[in-house]
């Protein structure tokens, strides 16, 4: 009884530590990097625009206006029609929607792999890190782009298919990055004495090495966000991505090619579209890094 | 030294083999029959079935795979669907497109990146460096795709310096060359500034100075050349983003490389073409990394000698 009193007021006093670190951490940022806090509110901004697009967006994205085919960007259409008269503003809005989805959730699937396998390779050691890490090289060893046209020639070209191949493909490298901090946390004195005492192998994975890996996976999520933009941009603009009508920022790009010389706008504009997005979280991602783990920027 | 390249190349065989096996597999799993996918559905079944005998498409998929290694290792990738003729001959046709475009694009990125993150370095915190690192940032963030029709854009179309498609001459090269290398150049302008800078706190650069050296002479004889150790690993490195980067700028400048290959390959569904190209890069960005690694045990000492 009197043990559990302590461990309830020991948890409590490291969740309000924490949360005193957390916003220390926050202020820091603020304060030291003005282009990372610039870009959080960037990225918040972005996101509200993506959830909220039918409101914020001036036209449906897919309503189609032959008569108003290929306008110039002016004050009824900011940034032009396309080739059927769709609205290129408010198609950059919706893709929005697309972008961040596939930004988001392969990355976090991705790296939820790359965490256990990490976690598994670092604290087992011996063939269970031996096997994971030769895994790990295997999918590291593959050019990206080149693996996921692979999976999207296999299942099939779509959104849902590079949402499973970006998840599948890219836990390689935060494996890597969770594997070398566990096998360091691993020789922590309070792994030790978590040990001693009989504590079971998975508790303390959960509640003590995971916990001191969040840093690392915070500051890998926010770089590993823009790359997953960029390679759902990249396969939709090669054609084994997002299909018409889907407002991908990518395949927006493509088909506005073959308008580059006329009307430039219709691919330069998702273009800038994919840029801003993948520079803030990179911005934002180089911020957190710089507060909450230096040692990622040593790697 | 000799035995820690043998190790290095002997961890590399069992990844190269899985890597093999990964694409092998993921390639086989694709719904419906090969032979169906070459042919067409209509064809009658009699064909197919004497199709798939003659490529082997009847046998056992373990049969199948040691087969292809086997093969592979004599340089026989197979024969492509659609083309009818051999994979590694057709590869090795686009191949030397994409490595000039490579080689060049190389050129680029280490000529921008490394001078552009040497200024930084200098003139730390500074405007040129802020303005270097901020074009550093944006060169890394801009989606290959996007440098690419921008050059095309600017260059080929509005000022008509140079052509807007095709890799038949030096100058049709220049545009595909630079949209690939400027990707790179972001990073290696800021690895090179980042080492730069921790280097000049370095004592041995504080003794240099104080034994009257100019300010060049200490970046160019002392800092740079430790500075660029790690620089130079990372160009061995970068060779599996810029062969990521050569499927887009192909596609872009419609340069027949290897990554307009695979593009087609996917398109037409040619699993024998796809399979060799992909084996085929993989390979490659394999002594990529191994040559990057030996590479850091030659230039550095330190290593070395541990070894």
């Amino acid at each position: 009884m009197e043990t559990s009193e302590k461990n309830m007021t020991l948890d409590h006093a490291d969740q309000i530590g924490e949360a005193d670190t957390w916003r220390d951490k926050v202020k820091t940022l603020v304060r030291q990097n003005k282009l990372a806090a610039f870009a959080a509110v960037m990225i918040l901004l972005i996101v509200f625009a993506a959830v909220f697009a039918p409101f914020v967006a001036p036209y449906d994205h897919l309503a189609q206006s032959l008569t108003d085919r290929l306008k110039d960007p002016g004050a009824e259409h900011w940034l032009g029609t396309d080739e059927l008269g769709r609205d290129v503003l408010s198609r950059i809005i919706f893709g929005a929607r697309i972008s961040l989805t596939i930004g988001l959730v392969p990355t976090l699937i991705s790296m939820s792999i790359g965490t256990v396998l990490g976690v598994c390779a670092g604290f087992y050691g011996g063939k269970v890190d031996f096997v994971i890490m030769r895994l790990a090289d295997v999918m590291l060893a593959f050019p990206s782009l080149l693996l996921a046209m692979v999976v999207t020639y296999t299942m099939g070209g779509g959104l849902i298919n590079i949402f499973i191949a970006l998840s599948l493909i890219n836990w390689a490298g935060t494996a890597r990055v969770v594997r070398s901090q566990t096998l360091s946390l691993k020789e922590k004195e309070y792994v030790e004495a978590a040990r001693s005492i009989g504590v079971k192998k998975w508790t303390i994975m959960r509640r003590h090495i995971l916990p001191n890996c969040l840093p690392s996976l915070i500051v890998l999520f926010t770089l590993n966000i823009p790359s997953a933009i960029l390679s759902e941009a990249s396969l939709s603009f090669l054609g084994v991505g997002a299909q018409p009508p889907s407002a991908s920022w990518g395949l927006m790009v493509v088909r506005g090619k073959k308008y580059l010389f006329s009307e430039p706008w219709l691919c330069i504009a998702p273009c800038v579209a994919i840029m801003i997005v993948v520079l803030a979280f990179n911005f934002l991602g180089d911020g957190l890094r710089d507060v909450l783990d230096p040692y990622l920027k040593e790697q | 030294m000799l035995k820690k390249v043998a190790e290095r190349i002997l961890i590399s065989i069992p990844v190269l083999i899985g890597v093999v096996l990964a694409i092998f597999i993921m390639l086989r799993i694709v719904p419906g029959d090969p032979a169906t996918t070459m042919m067409g559905e209509h064809v009658n079944p009699a064909v197919i079935e004497k199709i798939s005998r003659e490529m082997g498409l009847d046998q056992p998929y373990y049969v199948q795979f040691f087969k292809y290694i086997a093969n592979a290792l004599h340089g026989d990738f197979g024969t492509s669907y659609r083309l009818n003729r051999g994979v590694t001959q057709i590869i090795l046709e686009a191949f030397r497109n994409t490595v000039k475009l490579s080689l060049l694009a190389a050129v680029v990125a280490w000529i921008i990146g490394i001078t552009a993150g040497i200024v930084a370095a200098i003139r730390q915190n500074r405007l040129l460096d802020r303005l270097f690192m901020g074009c550093a940032l944006l060169g890394v963030s801009m989606p290959v795709f996007m440098t690419a029709l921008v050059l095309q854009y600017v260059f080929a179309f509005k000022l008509e310096w140079f052509p807007v498609a095709g890799f038949d001459s030096f100058r049709a090269m220049v545009l595909p060359a630079i949209a690939l290398g400027w990707n790179s150049a972001g990073s290696i302008a800021r690895m090179t500034r980042s080492n730069l800078v921790e280097i000049m706190q370095d004592d041995y650069i504080r003794t240099a100075r104080a034994k009257g050296l100019l300010e060049s002479g200490v970046i160019i004889g002392h800092a740079l050349k430790n500075a660029m150790l790690p620089v130079v690993t990372m160009m061995a490195l970068q060779i599996s983003s810029m062969l990521s980067g050569a499927v887009l700028t192909e596609s872009v400048f419609g340069v027949p490389g290897i990554g307009r290959l695979a593009v087609n390959a996917i398109e037409t569904r040619d699993m024998p073409l796809l399979q060799g190209t992909v084996v085929f890069t993989t390979v490659l960005i394999i002594i990529g990394n191994l040559t990057a690694d030996l590479l850091y045990n030659v230039l550095d000492p330190r290593i070395r000698e541990g070894a």
